[in-house]
């Protein structure tokens, strides 16, 4: 059976994927460049619409890392304001369940999903880090291997307090009296080794019962969690072998937890150049990758894996002849540089001297390549492929231009994808759970019973 | 001088049965739509500003906790992120969401209201309140807060810790908005550089119930500091507001009560040592407006059980009766009114359609918005950021 393709939009994020330096580039705080990306999402029927988060300004060498974008809005407030501008579009946020309760996660995303008529959708992150917990009132208290049990716990939390209002409990019934039905609010009680919390909730369910819940971990722990309790995996693997492999070994996990394969939707993190002709499009890669390589971007990538001040080296000269600090490291507040970082500098180091390349070019070659690159026709044939032969079920794609930036995807390759008969050419229903085509979330009647409810 | 009119809009309307009113759509308060028309309204009156209650817990007839009653409104939508959906829908109004300060992150509540100030181009304000209720203390389980009994001296203390508390968020709040430099956004390709970070700044904050490092993550807001303001009823909120608020809301009784209250908000300005410009004071009055007013009234309270108890005085009369007492008061030092309406849409439009132009036929309100920015509409300056060097 032909499989269906889900697309979803990322807004250009705070790393060197976004190209700030091009003259088209516009804005990244002003609402219209979240319009602009918003809309034209919406214009080609795409699933949702993404927003990430980071909860501090990160840092390299101990100062505010400066070669990136910095800087962003709080997600929820603008998907909020985007859902009075759009009208299917999923608006997805990142929000983190270490730096915040759930009480307040809970309401925040049932009012998201009231004030856009059931389009919300939760990417649940988690962080452990202290360097982040300095800008919160507990700090850095939670331990690195808490941090997936945590973000489980706080996930059932949530769903039990969007749980406690039965979908049915605003009866509004002037005659009788009755704002809330008898038994429509069920007193909530979760007690647990991260949370030991009671009372009631004051947000009535929303339209999707359960806003759709994204997760990104990719250890085996958070395949385990989404496998369980995730309705979308935003993934890394973009390269076609890789991908199978993320995507059967997900999808395997799924029986476990009683859930089909089609309750998950893995979805991969790419991006894309378009030009008339392959040569054109490959040339234009090569420039935006330059682009988003400069020659001080260089010399920070040289620096976050080597854990070392390199600040004297010319990017277009050789790689340092020194060996990595492997303790403490120069950077902090991105995942890019956490791991096994004397791997990655000898593997560079290997590349540099087998191809003869500077530090710049060795960078430019090395940081993550546009994953579709070639003509409207062709990035069509390899989206279809990658989700026919279960290397994914759709992208989530991550322009480099704001907010010009999937313009052209839209008008020249979503066409395509329609004409084909794997993607839609509207959308079908109202809500993302819709679009997703995931099953609604059972009543709270159908999850446990609650005395309250007959009386 | 015009009069400054903002209105406090919350579920049905302020008085408990207003769901039931003719005219009610109690069936509609959990959508945007609903919201929508309302502020939409709002602004066709030329209001200053709409405020959005909020609390993290349910709505209750008692002060000290929750009710079992099911015959009023209970829940309500996240004020930050439903007044950041009426933004685009708007273009003149202010938008003005409640947040508490007990047991939200200040880091949170800063990046909320500075992104709620960009989406609208400079029309966020903001309203910070304390949360007491001990049920609302074990919906985060992290403290654990004495029953709320007024003549206990726990119960004095622990307030005056929210207060203070309060104070600090206040304090951290503001420094982060100033954390960014205007100008600091640079995207120098010579040097490769986005940020200028000599213009980023740590707001270092340490206190008693949190340390806040900073900077924010979000530049800083067009209004450079959006409007602050807080409801008081006592010598503790009237200095609370007097350190951090731009706007103190007030609840006086009669004009010689309302040059009291001002009175005090002046001593308590003096106490606190405040540098800025002097609070705007407004009254707080719930309104019931038209000829049938004491009537629809009399009915909901009947509905309801009981007269509607408020912290502020119940208006009840025409829009020309309110536009005598309005002008009236002004004189003991107000500078305008935040408007509760008993019933929605009902005494809304009794205001956009009544009051203002009775306002406006006596020279005492506007007859167009001179201005998109709220601080601007206040007469408030927009501030250098505190850490921002001289050029």
């Amino acid at each position: 059976m032909t499989k269906q393709i889900h697309l979803a939009a990322h807004f250009p994020g705070v790393n060197n994927t976004t190209v700030w330096s091009d003259p088209r580039s516009g804005s990244q705080i002003d609402f219209e460049s979240f319009r602009h990306l918003a809309q034209t999402a919406e214009r080609g029927k795409f699933d949702f619409f993404f927003l990430a988060e980071g909860l501090r300004l990160r840092e390299m060498k101990g100062r505010i890392h400066d070669l990136d974008v910095v800087g962003r809005p709080e997600s929820l407030t603008v998907l909020s304001a985007l859902s009075a501008v759009t009208t299917r579009l999923g608006l997805a946020a990142t929000v983190n369940s270490t730096f915040n309760e759930p009480y307040e996660v809970a309401r925040r995303l049932a009012s998201l999903d009231h004030l856009s008529g059931g389009r919300a959708a939760w990417n649940v992150v988690t962080s452990y880090d202290a360097f982040t917990g300095e800008n919160f009132r507990r700090g850095g208290f939670l331990a690195e291997e808490d941090r997936y049990t945590r973000a489980a716990e706080f996930l059932q939390t949530v769903r039990e307090l969007w749980d406690s209002w039965a979908p049915d409990a605003v009866a509004a019934d002037a005659a009788t009296g009755a704002f809330v039905r008898p038994g429509g609010i069920t007193p909530f009680r979760h007690q647990g080794r991260h949370f030991d919390i009671s009372g009631a909730f004051n947000v009535p369910r929303g339209p999707q019962g359960h806003p759709v819940i994204i997760q990104a971990g990719d250890s085996d722990e958070g395949r385990e969690f989404a496998a369980s309790a995730a309705d979308v995996i935003f993934s890394r693997h973009s390269k076609l072998e890789e991908g199978r492999a993320f995507y059967r070994d997900v999808k395997r996990r799924l029986a476990a937890y009683g859930r089909r394969d089609e309750d998950l939707k893995i979805l991969p993190a790419v991006t894309y150049v378009l030009g008339d002709t392959e040569a054109e499009a490959a040339e234009r890669a090569a420039e935006i990758r330059r682009a988003q390589v400069s020659p001080q971007t260089a010399i920070a990538f040289v620096e976050g894996v080597w854990g070392r001040d390199l600040s004297g080296h010319d990017p277009d000269g050789p790689l340092p002849d020194l060996e990595p600090e492997l303790e403490e490291g120069v950077s902090k507040g991105r995942a890019q540089f956490r791991g096994d970082r004397g791997a990655v500098a000898a593997k560079w180091r290997a590349l540099a001297e087998e191809k003869n390349l500077s530090i710049r070019e060795l960078v430019i070659e090395v940081a993550a390549p546009q994953t579709f690159i070639g003509t409207p026709v062709s990035v069509a044939a390899e989206i279809d492929r990658f989700v026919q032969t279960d290397a994914a079920d759709g992208f989530i794609f991550v322009p480099h231009l704001t907010p010009g930036g999937l313009d052209d995807l839209v008008d020249k390759v979503v066409p395509i994808l329609q004409e084909k008969g794997v993607f839609r050419a509207d959308y079908t229903g109202p809500t993302l759970r819709d679009h997703l085509g995931l099953a609604p979330r059972p009543g709270p009647s159908g999850l446990a019973p609650h005395p309250k409810e007959t009386s | 001088m015009t009069l400054h009119l903002a209105v406090a809009l919350d579920g049905a309307g302020w008085h408990p049965a207003a769901w039931r009113a003719k005219g009610a759509r109690p069936d509609r308060l959990f959508t945007a739509a609903y919201w929508a028309e309302l502020v939409i309204e709002a602004e066709r009156g030329l209001l200053d500003f709409v405020t959005f209650e909020d609390s993290l817990g349910l709505q209750s007839s008692r002060f000290e906790g929750p009710d079992d009653r099911l015959d009023q409104v209970r829940g309500r939508l996240d004020a930050v992120l439903l007044a950041a959906s009426l933004a685009p829908l708007t273009s003149h109004i202010g938008l003005v969401p409640t947040t508490s300060t007990t047991h939200s992150e200040p880091f949170h509540i800063a990046i909320g209201i500075a992104s709620l100030d960009h989406v609208s181009r400079g029309r966020a304000g903001w309203r910070p309140r304390v949360s007491p209720r001990p049920d609302e203390a074990a919906h985060f389980g992290r403290r654990e807060f004495p029953p709320l009994d007024l003549s206990d001296p726990i119960v004095t203390r622990h307030v005056r810790d929210l207060f203070g508390e309060a104070a600090d968020a206040v304090e951290v709040v503001r420094r982060l908005w100033d954390s960014w430099d205007d100008d600091a956004e640079i995207r120098d390709v010579a040097t490769g550089r986005f940020v200028d970070r000599d213009r980023l700044h740590y707001v270092d904050f340490q206190g008693e119930w949190f340390d806040v490092k900073g900077p924010s993550i979000t530049p800083r807001p067009p209004q450079g500091q959006p409007l602050v303001t807080s409801l008081a009823h006592d010598t503790l909120p009237y200095e609370f507001a007097a350190q951090g608020s731009d706007v103190v809301y007030v609840t006086p009784r009669d004009r010689a009560e309302a040059e009291a209250i001002t009175g005090r908000v002046r001593a308590a300005e003096d106490a606190v040592g405040r540098s800025e410009p002097p609070l705007h004071v407004f009254a707080d009055l719930v309104v019931f407006l038209g000829d049938d007013a004491a009537d629809r009234k009399a009915r909901l309270d009947e509905l309801d059980g009981g007269a509607l108890a408020s912290d502020a005085l119940v208006f009840t009369g025409t829009p020309e009766r309110l536009a005598d007492l309005l002008l009236d008061w002004r004189a003991a030092g107000l500078s305008g009114y935040r408007l509760r309406p008993g019933t929605l849409p009902h005494d809304l439009t009794a205001i956009t359609r009544g009051l203002v132009p009775a306002l406006q036929a006596r020279g005492a309100f506007r007859g167009a918005y001179e201005t998109t920015v709220l601080r601007e509409r206040l007469g408030l300056p927009r501030p250098a950021g505190r850490y921002q060097k001289a050029s």
